[in-house]
């Protein structure tokens, strides 16, 4: 008995042309989009209540999205807290973040922050202290303060935008690096811009893919 | 439309909602003289109760168990109908059901640790599809809570990646109101479960606080109607189509949208394919309808998809069941998009015109910027030709096994149109996809998004409480998905639920069995069930009505009779255990690629 369906194999039928990308995207003959990674910054304004750190952090692993550091702070309103997340993805991730961020229930507002925000990370850096002298200079260098010392090891406190941290890093590295703690980063926008405020939910229309350059943010 | 379908129209939505803005409905003190004579509430468990029944909950489906006992104490003074389940898998599916069939949530409940664990399954599933559902789960007392006290488990933690939201309910001020919230939540905007964990001691606890009305809170915000600009730019590019289509996804019955988009694609001559979910959102009698798309979607349907040059997607989340690989899904298509949910949009496929809103409000938006209709004469005479070059034909010889096709046929013929049709998941639920002739929406109950087995007899209990009493309910299982939960007879037969199970028996779990002989060189790894009960003695076992069918001559009058019978039966079908499902296309293929047999793959 006859196992299947008739009608033309599939050799025998028209295919189309056109194609899409990984992304979906319809590939136009004369430009051909794809989204290379880009690093980038995304502010959450959430409700300051038990478990939304671990739902966030949650929607990132299941998600697979691509999370550089995630911090979290109470704001200026008791009720309220700030999550500020580092993410690189292209930009059809990116906004796949922000979209499913606002899905959850205790998140009141989400925003990727303009290239220009200020973003500041703090590090602790524990080194050898066989040349103090030196260490010293080293942390003047990067308006670092030494908040802890012994006979054997000083440690330097250095806030900055990522690059500076990890330039520090890298200098202090000559004494030998006993420990590093590091905060990741947490960003404000700049001047009367609005970090994330209630009502910002925007209309997700489409997000803003023109948005090219992500350098500098750090401006120190 | 059917009245059920009608009975959850946003009209009716919004004079609810208004109600309640006024204050009127809800609140004991004003409410109708029967409500303000209800006791006030002195413990968090009545709370919990009383939420349920502001929000007009008639049933619940569980089980018993020690955290959850406050609230069954409640429950044993209420008007609503406790379904005691025989596994809370069953009472979680049971209300997924209830939910699909009358848009409002269905409401499961469960005890601590063990309970709430086997309430998973179902939930995840209702996440999936995007079910109202509210689970409501015991929880040991708070002082125990983090001690790996006996039965405690961390269920929100263990449900959140498979709940819309969640909460740990921790104030016996409050409890009511975090159920009346969970109502909320789980049926507004795009519809999901939620979960309220109860420990034991915030509903023992003294309250009188009466619990608010269902709303959702403020930070949930849900867009209505899409932006004016982008429908006009899709009105417009729908005028200029050439080859147009309509994609009604699992959000066009769950929006109420059915009808609108009915008259849209009428309207405009515009051909019409449903996702998996969304069958009965559009009638598949109808010359329009090219019936579902994707990976067993008909012929027709997947070459309609592959060449349409406008794709208007509505309420479909794009699942890769349907598209197949993303580089050769409609290749030449620009994309409307419509959803209620800003995160589908551009999530799989990249939308070209993205509508943001409430499914039936952007169709009526659409509707009105349309001015005139696509020139697609061609197109549409070139979608009839699909039809009958890959028409779903089946060979059904009287003096060999039978054929699963034509039992599906048999029994949508025994049935009305209304009738509603549970599965459980492999090849069975997919011959009911393409041989049952879907009419209306919200009648066809089925495990999309998680595939389930074991789905289809719980959810048909759950199905026949929220059916009309004429609808017949129909549960098209395998064997193997059959046998995980038919501990759920016992309970059809205590409520003496009018369903049929027909079981199509092929002794093994046959879509596993499928594709081994087509990918893993007929190499039967553990997918052979020869040791299968005999599913109609079994039923009789339960008290259930038990038929056999083995050949042609006994499908007709079996069915009659099961369909026949008021109450619970159960046909075993012995079909052709080599019989596939055609056509297919391969997991991440080209959807115009399908294969009609088992060479082409
Ligand atoms: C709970 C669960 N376990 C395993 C699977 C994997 N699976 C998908 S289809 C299938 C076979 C189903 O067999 P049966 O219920 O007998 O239906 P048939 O394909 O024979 O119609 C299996 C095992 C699943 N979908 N769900």
């Amino acid at each position: 008995m006859k196992r299947g369906l008739d009608g033309p194999a599939p050799e025998e039928r028209p295919t189309p042309a056109g194609r899409r990308n990984k992304q979906g995207i319809r590939i136009d003959p004369e430009v051909e989009a794809t989204h290379e990674p880009r690093r980038t910054v995304i502010s959450a304004l959430v409700e300051h209540e038990p478990g939304v750190l671990s739902d966030v952090s949650g929607l990132f692993s299941r998600r697979q999205f691509n999370i550089e550091s995630l911090t979290v702070g109470p704001t200026e309103d008791e009720d309220l807290a700030r999550i500020t997340i580092v993410v690189e993805e292209p930009d059809p991730g990116i906004d796949q973040v922000e979209k499913q961020l606002r899905k959850l229930v205790p998140v009141i507002s989400v925003r990727e922050l303009e290239p220009d925000a200020m973003r500041r990370e703090l590090a602790l850096i524990k080194v050898e202290a066989d040349r103090p002298d030196q260490v010293a200079a080293v942390a003047d260098m990067y308006d670092g303060n030494t908040v802890d010392s012994s006979p054997e090891t000083a440690t330097i406190e250095v806030t900055g935008a990522r690059q500076k941290i990890e330039a520090a890093v890298d200098t202090f590295s000559q004494f030998g690096i006993r420990e590093i703690s590091r905060t990741g980063t947490t960003a404000l926008a700049r001047g009367t811009d609005q970090t994330a405020a209630f009502g910002t939910a925007q209309p997700a229309t489409e997000a803003n893919h023109d948005r090219q350059s992500t350098q500098s943010a750090d401006d120190d | 439309m059917s009245e059920r379908a009608a009975k959850i129209t946003p009209a009716d939505d919004e004079q609810h909602d208004d109600q309640i803005a006024d204050g009127a409905a809800p609140d004991a003190a004003t409410e109708t003289d029967a409500e303000s004579e209800r006791t006030p509430v002195t413990t968090g468990a009545e709370a919990v109760v009383r939420a349920l029944e502001n929000a007009g909950v008639e049933y619940a489906f569980g089980v018993q168990g020690g955290a959850i006992m406050p609230v069954y104490d409640a429950l044993y003074d209420s008007d609503i109908t406790h379904v005691t389940m025989a596994h809370e898998q069953g009472a979680a599916h049971a209300a997924d059901a209830y939910g699909i069939v009358s848009g409002d949530p269905g409401v499961c409940l469960a005890t601590s640790g063990p309970g709430a664990t086997n309430l998973v399954t179902g939930i995840a599933d209702a996440d999936m599809d995007s079910d109202p559902l509210l689970a409501l789960t015991g929880q040991v007392p708070t002082e125990f809570v983090g001690n790996d006290a006996f039965q405690e488990t961390d269920t929100t933690g263990v449900t959140t990646p498979i709940t819309k939201d969640n909460t740990f309910s921790s104030d016996s001020d409050r409890v009511g109101t975090d159920v009346s919230e969970a109502f909320a939540l789980a049926r507004e905007g795009r519809p999901g479960p939620t979960l309220v964990d109860l420990p034991k001691d915030v509903t023992n606890g003294e309250t009188d606080r009466e619990p608010d009305a269902p709303r959702v809170p403020d930070t949930y915000e849900v867009q209505e109607r899409a932006d004016s600009d982008i429908v006009a730019a899709a009105a417009e590019r729908i005028e200029t189509a050439a080859r147009p289509v309509l994609l009604l996804g699992g959000g066009v019955i769950k929006g109420g949208a059915s009808e609108a988009c009915r008259e849209f694609a009428i309207e405009h001559d515009i051909p019409v394919i449903t996702t998996m979910p969304g069958l009965g959102s559009f009638p598949e009698d109808h010359e329009l309808s090219l019936e579902m798309a994707g990976m067993h979607g008909t012929g027709y349907a997947n070459m309609a998809i592959t060449h349409c040059d406008t794709l208007i997607g509505i309420g479909t989340r794009f699942d890769d069941r349907l598209t197949g690989g993303i580089e050769t899904f409609a290749p030449d298509a620009e994309v409307i998009h419509v959803d209620i949910d800003p995160a589908e949009i551009s999530k799989n496929i990249h939308a070209d015109y993205p509508l943001v809103g409430d499914a039936e409000t952007v169709v009526e938006q659409l509707s009105e910027a349309v001015d005139s209709s696509p020139e697609a004469t061609k197109w549409r005479a070139q979608c009839q030709q699909w039809k009958s070059d890959y028409s779903m034909a089946y060979d059904a010889p009287t003096d060999g096994p039978v054929q699963p096709e034509f039992v599906v046929e048999a029994l949508d013929e025994a049935t009305s149109d209304h009738a509603i049709v549970t599965t459980g998941v492999g090849q069975h639920q997919m011959w009911a996809c393409q041989y049952w002739t879907f009419t209306e929406p919200r009648t066809w109950v089925s495990s999309h998004g998680l595939g389930t087995m074991g789905y289809g007899l719980p959810s048909a209990i759950g199905a026949r409480l929220a059916a009309d009493d004429d609808q017949e309910v129909v549960c098209v299982d395998g064997d193997g998905s059959f046998l995980m939960t038919l501990q759920g007879l016992s309970v059809a037969v205590r409520e003496n639920l009018d369903i049929t199970v027909a079981v199509l028996n092929n002794e093994y779990i046959g879509m596993v069995r499928q594709w081994q002989d087509a990918f893993f060189e007929g190499r039967h790894s553990a997918s052979d069930y020869h040791w299968m009960p005999e599913f109609d003695k079994l039923a009789e076992a339960f008290g259930a009505k038990g038929f056999r069918i083995d050949d042609y001559d006994d499908v007709a009058e079996s069915i009659d009779a099961a369909v026949a019978y008021d109450g619970p039966s159960v046909i075993d079908v012995h079909i052709d255990p080599d019989a596939n499902v055609y056509p297919m296309v391969p997991s991440g293929g080209d959807n115009g690629q399908f294969a009609l047999t088992e060479d082409q793959l």
